[in-house]
């Protein structure tokens, strides 16, 4: 059966290398050189998958990208598997495994197809309208929806593949590499512009590298034969850089485009290991030259997507190029000149055509007057209104058109086939155009939409930009070309052109049939099963907007995004509601083109790169020590230790304990610490800061709050004054980068005549806390020349000091109310000034502790959270702070706001401790705080913000923000939960040793 | 993507930089003296136009530095950068 397919006299096909190929866990064969359609079709194979809403059986319609229906399951069952893989875009290989989507138990025989027979009651919007009612029902429906929505399957297991990005710079990219492209990038090239060329097919030259028809010529040449020469000149030129099997995805402002290249799809798995599977390339071109071409458009009539209806221009490349025949009585429909090129491609190889059916009255061409010398009936002003067959077209009906083409008059007259080409003219490819920002025009003569306004440096030029004819191809290319590239195009002095075609034209969009509209199925969108009956329904519901009529019937919405019937749905539109094609615009393109791969999105950033993190310089040690980490910012902190099989909170519980009653140990390294120098220091830190800094001695430390100009509090920490004109700021952890960008942002612009030099050292200093009544004991074993006492080192102090010769800073601070000591060394001691300190505090019991201690530690004391306990709504007044907002400054950043109207309001959110009525009852941190649930809707009064159990007060501990919290002391409130309510009574935010006892001991 | 001409470093990807908001809202030397009305004038409002539109950028991966630029938001085409303190160079 399938030999007689095959016509062995393509150049693109190597006869010699013969693949085999599994389709549906059948073996085929094909030869190097098909896609899987083509060796498909060879195999007499047209029946590849089920329409995504009716399932109906659908075949290979297009030869390229653009293809609806040919979508297929790329390798079965493995981490390679792919779904709505485009089979006309598949190179075969040795061992190539695909499958069909969207059918069960087969393709042949599938139980979906059953929505076939119930698609009267399936019309657009069907889900919207039935799914709605009860309401409560949803969560049934939805679980049934979701089975069955979505093509194909996603792969369960890790890409084995490697993906990459590239930066390319160029003079000029060439988008396309069919005729107009070819010559375009040797115009550019041999004028010394860098230029690169890229083509989404394995080969160049496009439709014309297998145009062998005696009707269109250049320089008396066979334009294959001609564009050839072409392209064998342009491979050697030293400025062009050539990349096929690479699609642009995107085309973004400013000459930015993203592409695809595809590195290895085409080869056989085993010769995949350790090479790049697919690159990102980013393109940035001093001049873009868009050839991406056109689509051909298919027809709209009843019962159009059967398999074995193409349309007319993949017939002829498939026979043309991989010379295989899609049919063996082959009809073609046709309203233009274009199906009598392939059907002289079919008559040169003696492949049966059995009739021609146009919709024109009159047709003038040379190539047509040829094409009836051969004895091919054509039908002129008749339509196809009815096919017939269920896994392959094998029957049409045609009736006479009426003069204005919008009825159908006459007989109906069937007549046999096993193929059909159907040719609707010519949709100019300007996808790409559109997203770069260009806007379009609308060519009444023949219908199209064409570039018109060009957003930047670039260019539209062959039949993407409506040129179609031969002759006018290479004509406009090489004239715009010249004053694009302002060149002289000596490269082409004498192009004469031969075309047999005319481009006369007769537009219907969609065909009269004689049945109601109603009773027809005349496809627009083949994936999504969208027909003209759809759209005519939501024009009937009242959707006047295309975008609008796009989503409510899907139409364009496949993995294809409408790359046929876009330009139809738009006529049936206008058609329909009376009004003028160019005025409703279309529908916006977006990228991708074609679809991309996760893969190709993410590039090399996978696994421990896709978000990276930072060690601190102990990071090692806590690893080694059994540390859980938490993430901050992008940092790794030590979270808690966990001992013996303990669970979070016995580790916390422990920790916690430790560091009240000995010693404790946290790394602090990730704070962020901004070095700040200058004669004008202490002038900008009264500025940013709440509190007043000039009168800080130097030695001295001193806790800061850091409001937003809005007056919420951003961001605070120590800072401590090093020398005259030397600070060092400390920062939260998250917040340091952009509280050293707010910093600068005030220096350069609004107050640039201060002098202040700023420099992030957070990466240049471990540092390392130690608390606890023993800190002192441990930290005089490790700096023993350092004086300690009380008199010399009070708290809020800092002195230089050396470990080892090395040299550190020690600030007497602390933020969990205990004695304590921040040792701050070069980077890369901290790990072994870490270990000396673990080593001095043996004794003592010195116990690491990680983040959640420190969180409750300073929850203890009532010490806020930047960013857990505020959210960029409080003040530092709303806050309990009144006490580090000086009365006495001018000015500094958000203190004007501190008196606005609404930040001055009684019940604004205000921070308070909360203390629950069972004391071993823990809130839920982000639980709702409410007065009364009795009357409804309940009004919520705020927040629980941090909730911990203190064993050193044996008591569950809770801050939050509760509207007018301030003067409700004492009250009683309630933490509504999903099974309970709460009792907690509003108590001080300070549990723990208000009177600072514990800081200040003698110790 | 834009390219970015940054006065100090040249052209750049816009992937180097931060947007900063409307140029040229100088905060006031005497916020205390001004009425909530007027401090909300300069703390909240904004033109935000489609148009040609003065704004402040910062070179965030670079040079860190702030300047301004005149961009028309209707087509994202920048008409001009200029430092901090210059004048704007169109209008």
């Amino acid at each position: 059966m399938t030999n007689n397919l095959r016509f062995k006299t393509s150049k693109f096909i190597d006869e010699t290398y013969r693949v085999s190929f599994k389709f549906n866990n059948k073996t085929y064969f094909g030869f190097k050189g098909d896609t899987l359609a083509s060796a498909l079709l060879a195999n007499g194979i047209h029946l590849v998958g089920r329409s995504f809403k009716y399932h109906r059986p659908r075949g290979i319609m297009t030869s390229g990208s653009e293809e609806p229906n040919a979508i297929i399951q790329l390798h079965d069952n493995s981490s390679r598997t792919e779904p709505n893989v485009r089979a006309t875009e598949v190179e075969i290989y040795e061992g190539l495994v695909a499958s069909s989507q969207n059918c069960w138990p087969s393709v042949n025989f599938d139980i979906g197809g059953i929505n076939n027979l119930l698609s009267p009651i399936l019309p657009a919007g069907f889900y919207y309208k039935t799914f709605m009612w009860p309401a409560s029902f949803w969560e049934k429906y939805e679980y049934f929806i979701r089975k069955s929505a979505g093509l194909g399957k996603s792969p369960k297991v890790a890409d084995p593949d490697i993906y990459e990005h590239k930066y390319i710079h160029c003079d000029v990219l060439v988008i396309g590499a069919g005729i107009s492209g070819i010559m375009a990038a040797k115009m550019a090239a041999k004028n010394g512009f860098k230029t690169l060329l890229v083509d989404e097919k394995s080969y160049l030259g496009g439709s014309s590298i297998y145009d062998n028809s005696e009707f269109s010529k250049i320089n008396n040449q066979i334009t294959s034969s001609w564009l050839e020469k072409e392209i064998n000149e342009i491979s050697k030129l030293e400025n062009l850089e050539i990349k096929i099997r690479t699609s642009v995805a995107a085309f973004h402002g400013y000459n930015f485009l993203l592409a695809r290249e595809n590195l290895t799809d085409h080869l056989p798995i085993n010769q995949r290991e350790n090479k790049v599977r697919q690159r990102l390339l980013k393109i940035r071109a001093k001049k873009v030259i868009t050839a991406t071409g056109s689509i051909e458009r298919p027809l709209i009539f009843d019962n159009n997507d059967r398999p074995g209806i193409l349309l007319s221009s993949a017939i002829k490349k498939y026979i043309d190029l991989y010379g295989v025949a899609c049919g063996e009585n082959n009809i073609l429909f046709t309203n233009n000149d274009t199906a009598y090129e392939t059907a002289m491609s079919l008559i040169q190889r003696g492949i049966k055509i059995n009739a021609i059916i146009d919709n024109r009255e009159q047709i003038d061409s040379k190539i047509s007057y040829e094409v009836e010398k051969n004895n091919i009936e054509i039908y002129k002003g008749y339509t196809v209104v009815d096919t017939y067959g269920y896994r392959r077209i094998n029957k049409i009906s045609i009736m006479k058109l009426s003069k204005d083409g919008q009825t159908v008059v006459g007989d109906k007259k069937n007549l046999n086939c096993d193929c059909l080409g159907v040719s609707g003219g010519w949709t100019p490819a300007v996808h790409l155009f559109t997203q770069s920002g260009g806007k379009l025009k609308f060519r009444e003569e023949d219908q199209v939409f064409i570039p018109n306004v060009y957003p930047s440096d670039q260019i539209s030029i062959g039949s993407c930009n409506g040129d179609f004819g031969l002759e006018e191809i290479i004509r406009n290319t090489l004239s715009s070309i010249k004053k694009f590239l302002d060149i002289d195009n000596s490269e082409y002095k004498t192009v004469e052109t031969i075309s047999g075609l005319n481009q006369s034209k007769r537009n219907i969009w969609l065909l009269p049939s004689d049945k109601s509209i109603g009773k027809t199925k005349s496809f627009v969108d083949y994936q999504n099963d969208a027909t003209a009956k759809d759209i005519k329904l939501a024009l009937r519901e009242g959707f006047r907007s295309i975008e609008h009529v796009k989503r409510y019937t899907t139409t364009g919405m496949g993995t294809d995004q409408g790359k046929l019937g876009n330009m139809h749905a738009l006529g049936i539109i206008s058609e329909t509601a009376g009004t003028k094609m160019g005025e409703h615009g279309t529908t916006t393109f977006r990228p991708p083109y074609t679809p991309l791969t996760f893969g190709t999105i993410v590039g090399r950033n996978v696994g421990e790169f896709f978000d990276i993190f930072r060690r601190t310089p102990i990071h090692d040690w806590h690893v080694a020590n059994n540390a859980e980490f938490e993430n901050v910012g992008q940092w790794k902190r030590a979270w808690y230790y966990p001992k013996d099989n303990e669970n979070m909170h016995q580790a916390v519980q422990r920790e916690s304990k430790a560091a009240r009653d000995s010693a404790g140990i946290l790394d602090a390294s990730t704070l962020g610490k901004i070095d700040i120098q200058g004669t004008d220091a202490s002038e900008f830190l009264n500025r940013v800061y709440t509190n007043a800094w000039s009168k800080l001695a130097v030695g001295k430390c001193r806790y800061g709050l850091m409001l937003n100009e809005d007056g919420m509090v951003y961001d605070d920490g120590v800072t401590t004054r090093l020398g005259e004109n030397h600070y060092i700021m400390t920062t939260t952890t998250g917040g340091a980068a952009n509280v050293l960008g707010k910093l600068e942002d005030y220096l350069q612009t609004e107050w640039p005549e201060l002098d202040v030099y700023l420099s992030s050292v957070t990466d240049h200093y471990a540092t390392i806390s130690v608390c606890g009544p023993n800190s002192k004991k441990i930290v005089s074993k490790v700096i023993p020349d350092l004086d300690l006492s009380d008199e010399k080192f009070p708290h809020m102090s800092f002195k230089n000091a050396k470990i080892d010769n090395i040299k550190c800073r020690v600030m007497r601070i602390s933020f969990t109310g205990e004695h304590s000591y921040e040792i701050n060394i070069q980077a890369n001691f901290g790990k072994s000034v870490w270990e000396k300190c673990m080593d001095a505090g043996k004794d003592f019991n010195i116990t690491p502790y990680g983040t959640e201690t420190m969180h409750l530690l300073r929850a203890e004391k009532g010490f806020i959270i930047v960013g857990q306990d505020t959210d960029a709504t409080l003040t530092p007044i709303d806050l309990q702070m009144d006490w580090i907002v000086s009365k006495k400054k001018y000015d500094f950043i958000g203190k004007r706001s501190l008196y606005r109207s609404d930040t001055i309001r009684e019940d604004r959110k205000q921070l308070v401790g909360l203390l629950t009525e069972n004391p071993e009852e823990v809130l839920e941190e982000g639980a709702q705080i409410v007065a009364n649930i009795k009357k409804s809707p309940i009004e919520m009064l705020g927040h629980v913000t941090s909730s911990y159990y203190s064993p050193n007060l044996k008591k569950s501990i809770a801050l939050g923000v509760v509207k007018g919290g301030k003067n409700m002391l004492g009250q009683k409130l309630i933490i509504p939960m999903e099974n309970k309510n709460i009792n907690v009574t509003v108590a001080d935010p300070v549990f723990l040793d208000k009177e600072g006892e514990r800081l200040n001991a003698k110790l | 993507m834009f390219l970015i001409n940054c006065p100090f470093c040249g052209e750049r990807e816009q992937s180097e930089f931060k947007a900063g908001g409307e140029a040229h809202i100088v905060r006031p030397k005497q916020p205390t003296e001004l009425s909530d009305d007027e401090w909300a004038e300069y703390l909240f409002m904004r033109k935000n136009i489609k148009g040609v539109q003065f704004e402040r950028w910062n070179h965030v991966h670079g040079c860190r530095k702030w300047f301004n630029m005149v961009r028309d938001t209707s087509n994202d085409q920048i008409k001009a950068v200029y430092k901090m303190g210059e004048k704007p160079p169109v209008k």
